[in-house]
């Protein structure tokens, strides 16, 4: 499986979404910066970290939906490539228009920094496949902007369709029906808020997040 | 010529800042405040001749987001 991590300055977890997906697909990730206009051919994945790109000026993720090489990611995309957001990159992917909704000021004001229980809600899409729908996974959480939004038609939609794959199982930042992840009509791109990437060893911690990258790697290899 | 943008957040959506502002202005005592909203102000330094419709298009595109929030133009 051929992957690669967008780098945007301020990102700050492309080398843990790197290693994991290096350790887990066996291939190493190339790193694709920013201000690139072309994506590298023949990718299976392409993955926006987490971190505080452009310092979240204006807005989380603004800034940097509006880089050059976000044009060729919403191309690939709307072509049916697997992208996945983690955090700063779901908000990306929200500025960007690849998902609906808004990610604002956690209802607490706060910073929230620690793990968190999710709830699988749909194990039918190309990232949760490796979970079971129902099931309650342990995935950390660090954001500032993590409480999704958006109006109830479209919160109304994303429920109807499946497409909210993970759910906080307890209170963490004041999303809308607790929202933590969330996928495109296609399907093939997921923006979440946790962080798989940083649970993929029973070394360091836990290991829900690795079966994201397994799960991954059996459905586009 | 120079232009301000207001960014608010659209009504009904929540406001935790907004929030935390009122409370705030409630512990230092002052009474008769109903409700807070924070918002963000744009000022803009532009040619000469720059028309409305080219600052709204720059709004759209970037400045506000308009998921949850809505401007307004004022041209000076």
């Amino acid at each position: 499986m051929k992957s690669a991590v967008i780098v945007f300055p301020g990102s700050n977890c492309d080398r843990d979404l790197a290693v994991a997906l290096r350790e887990i697909t066996g291939v190493t990730p190339l790193m694709v910066w920013h201000r690139d206009t072309h994506l590298p051919e023949g990718l299976d994945l392409i993955a926006l970290p987490g971190g505080f790109s452009y310092g979240d000026y204006l807005r989380s993720g603004a800034m940097s939906a509006r880089s050059p090489v976000m044009a060729a990611v919403v191309a690939a995309a709307n072509d049916g490539r697997a992208v996945l957001g983690v955090c700063n990159g779901f908000q990306v992917l929200t500025e960007a228009g690849l998902l609906p909704g808004a990610l604002m000021r956690n209802a607490g004001l706060d910073f929230v920094c620690r793990d968190v229980l999710l709830r699988v809600e749909n194990s039918r899409t190309a990232f949760s496949a490796r979970y079971d729908t129902g099931g309650t996974i342990r995935i950390p959480v660090a954001h500032h902007d993590g409480n999704f939004t958006a109006d109830d038609a479209t919160l109304d939609r994303l429920e109807g369709e499946g497409r909210v794959v993970f759910r906080y199982a307890e209170p963490v930042n004041g999303s809308a029906r607790d929202i933590a992840g969330i996928v495109n009509a296609g399907g093939n791109v997921l923006g979440l808020m946790p962080h798989p990437e940083r649970l993929i060893d029973d070394d360091l911690g836990g290991s829900d997040g690795r079966r994201m990258f397994e799960g991954l790697v059996a459905a586009l290899s | 010529m120079k232009a301000r943008v207001t960014v608010t957040l659209k009504p009904g959506v929540l406001d935790p800042q907004g929030r935390a502002i009122h409370n705030a202005l409630g512990g230092l005592g002052f009474a008769g405040v109903n409700g807070v909203r924070q918002g963000k102000v744009i000022e803009l330094d532009l040619a000469d001749g720059t028309t409305e419709a080219e600052v709204a298009a720059m709004c759209g595109a970037l400045l506000a987001n308009p998921v949850i929030e809505t401007y307004r133009i004022e041209l000076a």
